[in-house]
């Protein structure tokens, strides 16, 4: 009788087990550090047993999933993967989980000063940092010497356009410089209000009002158009990210200026055939004291409504953690670690040995979300303004830029119905 | 004969499904009508009360409205102009007694089974694409410039790609027809004389009105939602934004719901419209 007991005794306890193991559901990026996450998820589960399910999704997608399913309560997902703009908005209405009690071993005080206050809202911490990045020149070092020129660390807007019409051979299929000219707020939008910033440009006014009527944004956008019309790729209206990290892998690009998260994909032999010879330097300016670069952060956060906060938490102190950099680091190599997130690493000798690691980081510190305009600004955020509305206009102001690119309207034409649809858009809102 | 009695119990038990389908149509037409009526925004925190009509003033006079109906109308056109010229031809091809006949006839029709946004892919990165596609090999090997589709010619690219997907549906409708065609009649004509184009004309056409009938009204209905292909190849940018996809982004990316609702009735009474207009024109064919 004891054995069968013990034997159902077993069993039943088995069967406990299974029904308690938790499976969380996350929502991410298909981007390559979150792939790289996904092929090392064992360990996580190894160490605490519970089960993970991903749903990955390209950027535009993901965001739309996610933002239906946290406004309408949706419950499909454990952790959600967000960004800088999203954080902060989210927080402030109550739809996310504070993570302001993580555990002293995870060490939250590590995080960069610009990460953490870019992910809280109050000064809480709403989502932690995956991977944090800025934006900064990649540039080809032998077309850039057979051009006769030196790339400066920290060049202006003026070299570059020099530099970009002296490495264009279209003979031979290579472009002086690839930028981003996709619509979307997060392509050619983040691209632009970035690069307005160093122009002088801003989104709004105090008053809330658009100010694409000046001359700082007239200023942005034709040196942009000039630029990419002379040394630019065919077709650079609809290049984002994906489009023009391919073109620089494939040796057709002199600069590319975009997110600091590209080094290690550029600089990758096996993905990029110019791996040998990529050089980084700061994002230009032009000499009103701002630069043109951004700042951002892929982060993991719990959506209020999810039933398993606590193992999803244990899963965001994993994947955030020194640890997980150090598993990396040993399966993957240092130049492979999520970047950005922590001051520990920059103080690594072995990171600090990697090519971009150091133009990463000064690139990173040198943006400021509350102070990103040269005139003062009534947003925060560096190249987004961080309101809700904010998605939908910049995604309609950067399709009208988008075709003013592709030349079928003037820059004029494009500015006046930027000026419009923002200034409809906040009066819809009670802005104005 | 039915009596009362059978007559009662068919009602009842038709009753479920008939209630299933009256709920499945009515309550996404309810809410929309509800929602379009209220200023409902997530991000802001939600249904901030009622709008009265100015959802529909706001819709109505943005910008964006009359060029995405105009975008629509165009695409909707271009595409059953194409898909209705080239279906005729390919029809009348299929019909010929030729080698490999039930091969080819697939592959023809191959295009209706993929997936529009596989399609619209395919096209966009394989084919139009200005520095690695097909076509600007091509154009290169010619010695001109590539086309640069997405952004240069936007509206055509996406009336190609959309017609590549929907010629096969006409094809199919129109070969049917074509093959109902009493040989007899053509073969009386061609011992008088008549010539190719004239039979073609005053036989062959006036036989295939019933069925391009049917052809203009059913993509029609389908074409005014058009989204999939606009929303991977252009996201709406370069003037491609149809009603459809105007309605996507106030609701998704801007998070208004109750304008973007508002946008949703305009769209069914623009639908309406066009289909009572097409049934005045072209229906008295089906009679």
């Amino acid at each position: 009788m004891t054995v069968r007991a013990l034997l159902g005794a077993t069993a039943l306890c088995s069967a406990a087990a299974i029904a308690s193991a938790e499976t969380l559901t996350i929502a991410t990026v298909n981007n390559g550090d979150m792939i790289r996450m996904q092929g090392l998820d064992d360990d996580f589960t190894e160490k605490t047993g519970i089960e993970l399910e991903w749903v990955t999704l390209e950027e535009n997608v993901l965001r739309q999933r996610v933002t239906t399913d946290i406004s309408t309560n949706g419950g499909a997902f454990d952790i959600m993967t967000i960004g800088m703009y999203e954080t902060p908005i989210w927080g402030a209405n109550g739809w996310l989980v504070p993570l302001d009690d993580l555990s002293d071993e995870y060490d939250a005080d590590d995080i960069l000063p610009a990460m953490a206050g870019g992910l809280s809202h109050d000064g809480t911490l709403y989502a932690a940092p995956f991977y944090g990045e800025s934006s900064m020149i990649m540039y080809r070092t032998d077309l850039m010497e057979k051009a006769g020129l030196e790339m400066p660390d920290a060049p202006t807007w003026e070299f570059i356009r020099e530099a970009a019409a002296a490495m264009t051979d279209r003979d031979a299929d290579i472009n002086g410089i690839c930028l981003r000219g996709k619509a979307g707020w997060g392509e050619g939008g983040a691209f632009i209000t970035a690069m307005g910033n160093s122009f002088g440009a801003q989104w709004f006014d105090m008053d809330w009002n658009a100010t694409f009527d000046g001359e700082a944004w007239a200023n942005t956008l034709n040196f942009f158009k000039g630029m990419m019309d002379e040394s630019g790729p065919a077709g650079y209206a609809t290049n984002g990210f994906n489009e023009n990290l391919s073109l620089f892998q494939q040796g057709k690009c002199g600069m590319w200026i975009d997110a600091t998260v590209a080094a290690s994909f550029v600089t990758n032999a096996a993905e990029s055939e110019v791996a040998d010879s990529v050089g980084f330097a700061l994002a230009p300016d032009n000499g009103l004291g701002k630069r043109s670069n951004w700042l951002w952060a892929w982060a993991l956060a719990i959506p209020a409504g999810s039933q398993k906060q606590d193992a999803a938490k244990q899963f965001i102190e994993w994947a955030t953690s020194k640890d997980y950099i150090e598993l990396v680091a040993e399966n993957e190599g240092w130049a492979n670690v999520p970047p950005g997130a922590r001051t520990s690493l920059y103080e690594n000798p072995n990171y600090m040995e990697v090519p971009f690691a150091q133009m990463t980081l000064d690139s990173i510190l040198s943006a400021d979300p509350l102070n990103s305009t040269v005139n003062e600004s009534p947003y925060v955020g560096v190249q987004f303004a961080a309101i809700p509305e904010f998605a939908g206009i910049a995604t309609e102001v950067s399709q009208e830029f988008s075709a003013a690119y592709a030349g079928q309207q003037t820059v004029e034409e494009a500015l006046e119905k930027a000026q419009a649809i923002t200034n409809d858009a906040m009066e819809a809102a009670g802005y104005r | 004969m039915a009596t009362q009695h059978s007559r009662s119990a068919a009602r009842i038990m038709m009753a479920p499904a008939v209630t299933l389908l009256l709920g499945w149509m009515l309550v996404p037409l309810i809410a929309t009508l509800y929602l379009s009526f209220r200023d409902y925004r997530p991000m802001r925190g939600g249904d901030l009360g009622f709008a009265g009509l100015e959802n529909y003033t706001r819709f109505i006079s943005s910008s964006s409205f009359w060029p995405s109906i105009l975008t629509t109308l165009i695409i909707v056109g271009g595409v059953l102009a194409i898909t209705i010229i080239f279906g005729v031809l390919l029809a009348l091809l299929l019909d010929r007694p030729m080698w490999g006949q039930g091969i080819v006839r697939i592959l023809v029709i191959a295009p209706f089974f993929v997936m529009p946004t596989v399609s619209a892919l395919v096209w966009k990165n394989m084919f139009m694409d200005p520095t690695n596609g097909l076509l600007a090999h091509l154009w290169r090997f010619f010695g001109a410039d590539p086309v640069v589709w997405m952004s240069e010619q936007s509206l055509l690219s996406i009336i190609i790609i959309v017609s590549w997907q929907w010629l096969p549906f006409a094809t199919l409708i129109l070969l049917t027809a074509i093959q109902s065609l009493d040989g007899e009649q053509l073969e009386a004509s061609e011992m008088d004389g008549a010539p190719t184009l004239a039979r073609f004309w005053y036989i062959i056409l006036p036989h295939l009105s019933r069925a391009i009938t049917i052809v203009l009204l059913i993509q029609t209905i389908f074409l005014l939602s058009i989204f999939a292909e606009i929303f991977v190849t252009t996201g709406g940018a370069f003037g491609t934004k149809t009603l459809t996809y105007l309605i996507f982004q106030r609701i998704s990316e801007s998070q208004a719901v109750g304008l973007g609702s508002a946008g949703g009735v305009y769209a069914i009474i623009l639908a309406n419209i066009v289909a009572i207009f097409l049934m005045r024109i072209v229906g008295k064919n089906l009679d």
